[in-house]
């Protein structure tokens, strides 16, 4: 249908993970704190006031490079993007302009279970602005707000090349960045609450042309699923100018949820002017390649490489492997599982299926959760051995979860343990058969619903728990037809 | 000089503009004296004193109170610092 | 004779035998202050009531731990107002910042108030510290107290002012381009500028971030060591303050010149200097020469292009560091403002006066896209030959020494039209600036009734020799104990 190709690079925010600010010891997890009650003079942007590197949050952003297969250069240093906004206290960001602390690396994800590479132009190191609270629509409030609880959080900015090819492509970059990013401990992947941010870049070209068309940058997408509709949005809107042979103008957009369209934002006095330079206030860095191996040598295991060892190792499905290798921590609990002894694909279920569900109402983590990945082994362990049957095991695993309790010892305790000594059972078979020699001759002669009332009788004398499998099968070779 | 005084966010009236322009492209020209330095082969100085790879621990440390970040702010409400709207 | 009229270490010494109490030392000054103040206008604000607390605290420590007391335990200070002072009202000299009251104080303030100094009040200056005259200074006008019709030099002006009129035994100023030095040349005090990193710049309203340096004035170059002892050294607060331990300056300034080779720079010297100025200097010089020291020629051929690689530097800079300023957290409102870009417009234009919209505009241009090469990245390369020129040269002699300024202190009035001329004002004091070493001012002669100072410029860290060599230019020219009397000659602010 189309004859143009369109070129999309994503460029992604993400706050770090670190105890204190980018340049200050204040928090940086900032979220629920009264308002401007995270500051101090640095961060508030005060006159005298210095700025002092978090040696932590240059780590976190050579490890995620790292991740990223970047290369880590030997020299770096800070710059200032100069802007006035009510959200930047000085009057400008502290950022890194021509000397980031990488370059040149690139991404793997799966679009539609296609493995696909995309480039990273480059990782670098800046510091978050506050925040505006406006009423209503930015567009129409009279005012603005500000509260500087989240200035100088240290935000780590991961530029992509423009390598996706479609709309669709870039929730599934997005998602395995993300994931990586959670994997290495750097950031929580909320995006929510906007500890993890998108913007894209979007122009058309025609197919098989080289040069790049008009770039325009589409922000304000707060959801995987806002940026693929954004993104469709936009190529179809880019579309239908160039067919109609009007120009792009190269500008910055935003999505609207609400309209489900992107609205052009004022460009800010045309092209910006950031009078870029050195941040006199900072000493660069000199990266060893120590630090740098050092750092290389305590990476995690990165998701895709854990996902195939998942599989592998454990015989797992595609599938499988994928949900659980979602997040390390959930990986983990289930690699405990079933070191305490279950068996693989039994224990993934199980999590993935039952625990993984109760999980997600109440608002934790598996790891977080009242049953302890022991505890969910045993109660596997028995379900394989058939000495509970799969519904009881999972009404008491939603009541452990509740409680706390031990799901085995609650199934003891309370002798929901099923019954599958086929001796015992064949006792209560021959029981039954003796006082109902009816429905034994009715089913002998051809009904088959006459097996389910003898069934059901005796789970009744067995109080229920009787294993229905070995009932059946146990009926049905004393009722041969 | 407009766009200049713009960018600075300095307010400034035509006639200032003026005046300034002035003295600016003055002092623009003295400073032109720069290209005939002969600066082939050396490396810029964005910093004196040679230090490098000064950084902190990631640690807390106590801050400003709410009240003491707003205190000398001229327009809040609520906690909030108060500003006309972005246009 | 006032008690301000002494050297601190005679007045430490006075206050641990009981000859007098800080308290009462504190309350000379204040009244020194009272009876000069107004015709000088060397202080914005005095803080009396709490100098009187501190100097009663400082007389307790005193008395209960004498020996371990700092020197300047119990000594009046005052503080250039671009230093933020927690509680007490700095405004950088600019309307901008006028009510702003710091939750915070600088670090070189911490440390003289923990070594039990007095602060005595804040110090007129020009504008964030950009001037040579001080008569950028949005407040008042501030005079030289040898003679009420002239500049004190700027942009320390307040400070150089004080001390030269006995008000306070020491004040701390800011040098970025000559602040310091120049200043304490035309007022007739000692004024150091530390080597770059050599003093903390945490709390200090900076102008030129690369360049600035907080640094002491005093009456004698004794003084000035022990003030610097007081306030230097690393500060984890800010990021380019010098890791290298600061050494015992007052024992590094005994040393005498016996063999020390000082370097004469033939640049400087062929500068359009006051033929009084020029007399005084090469008196000084040959006393040197005289005291043991060889005079070496030496060549610093960048010199021609420091004053224009300032000029693009540091306004630039400051165009950045001015970006804070905006009315938001701090400095006057904009009640009638009905855009952003408005109220930042009305604060910013009714705040800054005209040399800061000077600079801001230039430093804005300099760093736009398509200027940048031309100017900013070409001046930081002249940066580069000028610190080169004086490591050559620091490799050939120990220390340099030249005028400090091409003129004693000119007429109020008489510059403030011309901006070239009055940066040209700057063009001995700044190569020490684009370079980070280390620079002092200390007085070495008269000409025509008004003071003129001798430079001595030394290494990077290399405080000591300077101080070593401006301690025997003050013995030879032994006039540290000439007062001002100054002709009564009311100026009042237009």
């Amino acid at each position: 249908m189309s004859s143009y190709e369109c070129v999309i690079g994503l460029e992604v925010h993400a706050q770090l993970l670190t105890r204190s600010k980018m340049f200050c010891g204040c928090r940086a997890d900032y979220l629920g704190l009264p308002p401007n009650s995270n500051t101090c003079p640095v961060c508030l942007g005060l006159p005298g006031a210095l700025p002092v590197i978090n040696q932590r949050a240059i780590e976190y952003t050579i490890r995620t490079a790292l991740a990223l297969n970047c290369q880590i250069p030997e020299f770096t240093k800070f710059d200032r993007k100069n802007y006035f906004y009510p959200d930047l206290p000085k009057g400008y960001q502290i950022s890194q302009y021509d000397l980031p602390l990488s370059l040149g690396g690139y991404l793997e994800f799966e679009v539609d279970g296609v493995l696909q590479r995309a480039g990273i132009t480059r990782v670098h190191l800046e510091e978050d602005a506050g925040t505006l609270h406006h009423a209503g629509e930015i567009q129409a409030s009279a005012f603005s707000l500000v509260d500087l609880n989240r200035a100088g959080v240290p935000l780590m900015e991961i530029v992509g090349e423009p390598d996706l090819r479609a709309p669709n492509q870039a929730p599934a970059y997005l998602a395995a960045l993300r994931q990586t990013l959670i994997y290495l401990g750097v950031n929580d992947g909320n995006m929510e609450e906007g500890s993890l941010r998108c913007d894209a870049n979007v122009s058309l070209r025609p197919v098989g042309a080289d040069a790049l068309g008009a770039k325009v940058e589409v922000k304000n997408m707060n959801s995987f699923r806002s940026i693929q509709r954004a993104l469709e949005f936009e190529v179809g809107r880019q579309t239908e100018l160039l067919d109609q042979g009007m120009p792009i103008a190269q500008e910055t957009r935003g999505w609207s949820e609400l309209e489900q369209v992107t609205v052009s934002q004022r460009s800010k006095e045309g092209a910006q002017e950031y009078r870029y330079f050195p941040e006199p206030d900072l000493p660069p860095l000199l990266v060893t390649r120590e630090l740098v191996e050092d750092l290389r040598g305590q990476l995690p295991e990165l998701p895709l490489p854990k996902r195939t060892r998942l599989q592998t190792r454990y015989g797992l499905s595609l599938d499988q492997a994928r949900i659980l290798a979602d997040r390390p921590a959930d990986a983990d609990y289930f690699e405990a599982v079933v070191a305490a002894g279950a068996a693989p694909r039994t224990a993934a279920n199980w999590q993935i299926q039952n625990l993984q569900a109760l999980c997600n109402a109440a608002h934790v983590q598996v790891e977080e959760c009242l049953v302890p990945a022991a505890a969910l082994a045993e109660l596997v362990q028995m379900v394989e051995a058939d000495r509970v049957s799969g519904s009881v095991a999972k009404n008491v695993l939603s009541e452990a979860f509740g409680s706390g309790a031990s799901p085995a010892q609650l199934i003891r305790e309370r002798g929901l343990g099923q019954l599958s000594d086929s001796t015992e059972i064949a006792n209560l078979v021959d029981q039954v058969l003796a006082g109902n020699a009816q429905a034994a001759a009715d089913y002998q002669a051809g009904k088959d619903q006459a097996l389910g009332a003898l069934v059901g009788e005796v789970m009744a004398r067995s109080g229920r728990k009787a294993n229905p499998k070995i009932v059946n099968q146990l009926l049905r070779e004393r009722l041969p037809r | 000089m407009a766009n200049l005084g713009r960018l600075a966010r300095l307010g400034l009236t035509p006639e200032e503009l003026e005046q300034l322009g002035e003295q600016i492209a003055d002092i623009i020209a003295a400073v032109g004296k720069l290209a005939g330095a002969d600066i082939s082969h050396v490396n810029p100085t964005a910093q004196v004193g040679g230090l490098r790879n000064v950084t902190r621990p990631d640690e807390l440390v106590a801050g400003l109170s709410a009240d003491e970040a707003l205190a000398n702010a001229a327009t809040k409400e609520a906690g909030l610092l108060r500003v006309p709207a972005i246009q | 004779m006032s008690l301000l009229e002494e050297p601190i270490s005679e007045l430490a010494r006075g206050l641990r035998a009981r000859e007098f109490s800080s308290v009462e030392l504190t309350q000379v000054a204040l009244s020194e202050i009272e009876a000069k103040d107004g015709a000088v206008g060397a202080f914005l604000r005095t803080t009396g009531s709490a100098a009187l607390e501190q100097a009663r605290a400082a007389d307790r420590h005193l008395a209960a731990d004498p020996g371990g007391a700092s020197t300047l335990c119990g000594i009046p200070v005052a503080y250039k107002d671009v230093l933020c002072t927690k509680g007490v009202e700095t405004t950088a000299g600019s309307r901008i910042l006028e009510g702003f009251v710091p939750p915070y104080s600088a670090t070189a303030v911490l440390r003289l108030e923990a070594a039990g100094a007095v602060g005595l009040g804040k110090l007129n200056c020009d504008e964030f510290a950009m001037g040579s005259s001080n008569e950028n200074s949005a407040f008042q006008e501030t005079r030289n107290p040898w003679d009420l019709g002239r500049v004190p030099g700027g942009s320390s002006g307040g400070s150089a002012a004080a001390v030269a009129a006995r008000m306070a035994c020491a004040t701390l100023g800011s040098d970025t381009g000559g602040s310091i030095r120049l200043p304490a040349s035309f007022c007739g005090v000692v004024g150091v500028k530390p080597s770059y990193g050599r003093v903390s710049r945490y709390g200090l309203i900076p102008f030129a971030s690369s360049l600035d340096q907080i640094g002491p004035l005093t009456k004698t170059v004794e003084d000035a060591a022990q003030v610097l002892e007081v306030i230097a050294g690393r500060d984890s607060r800010d990021s380019t303050s010098a890791v290298a331990p600061v050494g015992d300056l007052t024992e590094l300034l005994r040393g005498g010149v016996e063999g020390l080779r000082l370097g004469m720079p033939g640049e400087y010297l062929a500068m359009d200097l006051d033929p009084g100025v020029r007399s005084v200097f090469d008196h000084a010089a040959r006393e040197l020469e005289a005291a043991g020291a060889r005079l070496i020629p030496v060549s610093l051929p960048s010199t021609e292009y420091a004053l224009a690689a300032y000029y693009v530097l540091a306004p630039a800079e400051v165009s950045s560091n001015l970006a804070r300023m905006d009315g938001v957290r701090f400095g006057p409102g904009f009640a009638s403002a009905s855009s952003l870009t408005e109220a930042y417009e009305q604060a910013r234009h009714r705040g800054f006066g005209p040399e800061v919209r000077r600079r801001i505009l230039l430093g804005t241009y300099v760093l736009s896209s398509g200027y940048y090469d031309a100017y900013y990245l070409r001046a930081q390369k002249v940066r580069t030959l000028v610190a080169q020129d004086f490591e050559r040269v620091f490799s050939e002699v120990d220390a340099v020494i030249s005028p400090t300024a091409p003129s004693a202190a000119f007429r109020l009035g008489e510059r403030v039209a011309d901006p070239l001329a009055m940066y040209a004002t700057d063009i001995l004091t700044i190569p020490a600036n684009l370079a980070g070493i280390s620079g002092i001012s200390v007085p070495a002669g008269f000409a025509a009734g008004l003071p003129v100072g001798l430079q001595v410029l030394g290494p990077h860290l290399g405080e000591g020799v300077c101080l070593r060599v401006a301690a025997a230019v003050e013995e030879a020219a032994a006039l540290w104990r000439k007062v001002p009397a100054p002709t009564p000659h009311e100026r009042r602010l237009a």
